[in-house]
């Protein structure tokens, strides 16, 4: 049963198990079921990770992962029903443990401490309000400042983003804006109270190539600006490379690998992990098409399971190259391989005897 | 935006010049004229003495001419005279208005306030005990015609209260008078009420799943302010386009709960008169109700202007 491994993937984890000291946030045994009519789905099932002052952090993996499911989670803003955190979750941001919270509690915290950048910006807007006024609302909630004192903070955050023209803007509507201004909206009133943690959930992914790329600075100067720890959620790991220092994988609702940029793209140890970084186009693979390289764009063969039904042994069995029977019957102990690189596999050893991608 | 209120005047003109001729035709294909009605209750056909009144009150006259004699009267503000009371129309119709108009507004108020809270209520406790008991509440309001349902109403007062509130053209005070006007405005409005918070659930279901309610509730705002200022303000938007189609729909509720309750309104007297076939009067009080409609029409598409940013009305 997977619950059984639900619960020693953490205990085999004992350096996550105890908050270290200074951390800004640590999130143990995060644990989110969604009770649906198919039947028990583990979105999110005994994640652990902690975060530093000022760091940024990337959880990675494909849809359906929980990469969403844990950052939602933090916020506590999983729908429930038919979502729920289990009770043996412990979120502590800067000490506060935050699944203790009432809701009123959590209230404050949500837009103040923790905030979030969401994947569609074209949608995350409030049609019928003013950007300005919509910045404005967590200066209110959060900030205690008059309506005057927080539109004139509203046309500060607007500059701070970079938008040209801030005091014209801050009155327009979202339909005025294109999806890059609005994602820098977003990022107004998600950084507008200064948070200790900034989550960005895919904050790129519905952006025009041209435009990601400025998003993704934006969000990188602005962390440097204003010390944020971020937590960078994306499936592209050219995101990663760019913005982060430390990377989780993630795979069926489970951490899988865990290891500092460098650790990650030079020396994977999870097939997975070896599997996302082949399936990204290199130039130099299409070039190499004449050469002994077949020159074609690797891809993970088979889907991402569905997560009420997850195989007995590893998640990944069934679509890694790697796999044997063991794989298949009994769930990979979550170990630290080599000094802070963690990783879910019984073949890691032979994974890192191949090469990357 | 200029430019599109004067072609939306233009447009109103000739929906109004459309439905003066449908008007004329339609009451003009309906059998026998107000001289059969008076002859065959009478029970005596005199061709000569029918004849006589047909031509005193123009009936002989071409259709078209006919038609022409009522739209240059209506220009000049002439609505000729009742056939029935022989008084002029305008003089008939104009005192009778007020009451209706009333009686209509405080019904779409009713239906307003009582819709739009349910429905979010509704919404926002879906499936819960209390969703499905305002369910069952809108689908009667939807299924029970408001002449039995104003039945019902007067009968319960009779039962338990042994007094029936009396329509008097002379109330002591305006809430004598709202008073006595709320009960039928109740029963006419509950079907509208019915049809607004139906209406005011699905579009607060469809705008809770948004991606900006979950903004809202990452920002930390408050439930109810997440509700009422974010999720409402826009799911009242489809809800205004439906007041504007009940405003015009009220009226032909208004008809039987003004005879039901006794009311010397407009609508009771334009059933009274399409069994007389007062022409003047029925084609003039239609023609009223008609731009009643357009016009509420009008004002609800100016509201969405002021409603949703989104939408401008310019060329």
């Amino acid at each position: 049963m997977t619950s059984t491994n639900a619960a020693t993937a953490p205990a085999a984890n004992p350096k996550a198990a105890t908050p270290a000291e200074g951390a800004l946030l640590t999130v143990q045994d995060l644990t989110t079921y969604f009770f649906t009519r198919q039947g028990l789905v583990k979105a999110v099932d005994g994640v652990s990770f902690e975060l530093q002052r000022g760091e940024t952090l990337a959880i990675v993996g494909e849809s359906g992962c929980g990469k969403s499911i844990t950052a939602l989670s933090l916020m506590r803003l999983v729908p429930d029903p038919p979502g729920r955190i289990l009770d043996k979750s412990r979120i502590v941001l800067d000490g506060v443990d935050v699944m203790k919270l009432d809701e009123s509690a959590m209230r404050k915290v949500r837009g103040n401490d923790i905030s979030m950048i969401f994947q569609e910006p074209m949608t995350s807007l409030n049609p019928v309000m003013t950007v300005g006024d919509q910045i404005a609302e967590v200066l209110l909630l959060h900030q205690g400042m008059t309506k005057a004192e927080a539109t004139a903070k509203a046309v500060d955050m607007l500059r701070l983003v970079k938008i040209p023209t801030p005091e014209q803007r801050v009155r327009e509507y979202p339909h005025q804006l294109s999806g890059g201004m609005r994602q820098r909206v977003m990022i107004a009133i998600a950084v507008a109270c200064n948070p200790k943690v900034l989550i960005a959930d895919e904050p790129t992914t519905a952006l025009d190539v041209t435009i990601q790329a400025q998003i993704l600075d934006l969000i990188v100067e602005l962390q440097k600006k204003l010390g944020t720890a971020v937590i960078l959620i994306t499936h592209d790991l050219g995101v990663v490379a760019e913005a982060a220092q430390r990377v989780i994988v993630m795979y069926a609702g489970r951490k899988v690998e865990e290891a500092s940029v460098e650790d990650l793209f030079g020396a994977s140890l999870h097939p997975y992990t070896r599997g996302l970084l082949a399936s990204i186009p290199r130039l130099d693979l299409i070039r190499g098409a004449e050469d002994t390289s077949p020159g074609r764009l690797q891809e993970i063969p088979g889907i991402v399971p569905a997560l009420h039904d997850l195989p007995k042994g590893c998640a990944f069995a069934p679509r890694c190259t790697y796999a044997d029977e063991r794989c298949k019957a009994e769930y990979p102990a979550y170990e630290e391989k080599r000094p802070g690189h963690w990783a879910a596999c019984w073949k890691s050893e032979i994974v890192a005897g191949g090469t990357n991608g | 935006m200029a430019t599109y209120i004067i072609r939306r005047f233009f447009l109103m003109i000739l929906t109004l010049i459309g439905m003066s001729i449908l008007i004329f035709v339609m009451l003009r294909l309906v059998p026998g004229n107000i001289s059969d009605i008076l002859f065959d209750a009478a029970g005596m056909v005199n061709e000569a003495d029918k004849a006589r009144l047909e031509a005193e009150l123009g009936l002989d006259k071409p259709i078209i001419v006919q038609y022409w004699t009522w739209i240059s009267g209506l220009m000049t503000g002439d609505l000729g005279y009742a056939y029935v009371s022989e008084k002029p129309a305008l003089d008939e119709i104009l005192p009778r208005i007020p009451v209706t108009a009333k009686l209509a507004l405080l019904a779409l108020i009713f239906s307003v306030l009582i819709g739009v809270p349910l429905g979010v209520i509704s919404a926002v406790k879906q499936d819960s005990i209390l969703d499905y008991s305002l369910r069952v509440f809108s689908l009667s309001g939807l299924s029970l015609p408001s002449f039995w349902l104003a039945l019902l109403i007067l009968m319960a007062f009779v039962h338990y209260f042994g007094w029936i509130p009396i329509y008097t053209d002379k109330p002591a005070s305006i809430w004598h008078e709202i008073g006595l006007l709320s009960i039928p405005a109740l029963a006419v409005g509950f079907r509208a009420s019915a049809l607004i918070m139906r209406l005011t659930r699905s579009s607060m279901l469809e705008v809770l799943r948004q991606d900006y309610i979950r903004t809202a509730r990452a920002k930390g705002a408050s439930t109810a302010s997440v509700n009422y200022n974010h999720a409402l303000r826009n799911a009242v938007l489809p809800v205004i386009t439906i007041i504007g189609i009940e405003a015009a729909f009220l009226i032909g509720g208004l008809i039987v709960t003004e005879t039901v309750f006794n009311i010397p309104g407009v609508a009771r007297f334009l059933v009274e008169a399409i069994r007389w076939r007062d022409y003047p009067i029925v084609q003039n009080l239609v023609m009223f109700i008609a731009v009643v409609t357009v016009v509420v029409n009008f004002l609800v598409d100016m509201a969405y202007v002021l409603l949703d940013p989104r939408i401008k009305y310019d060329d």
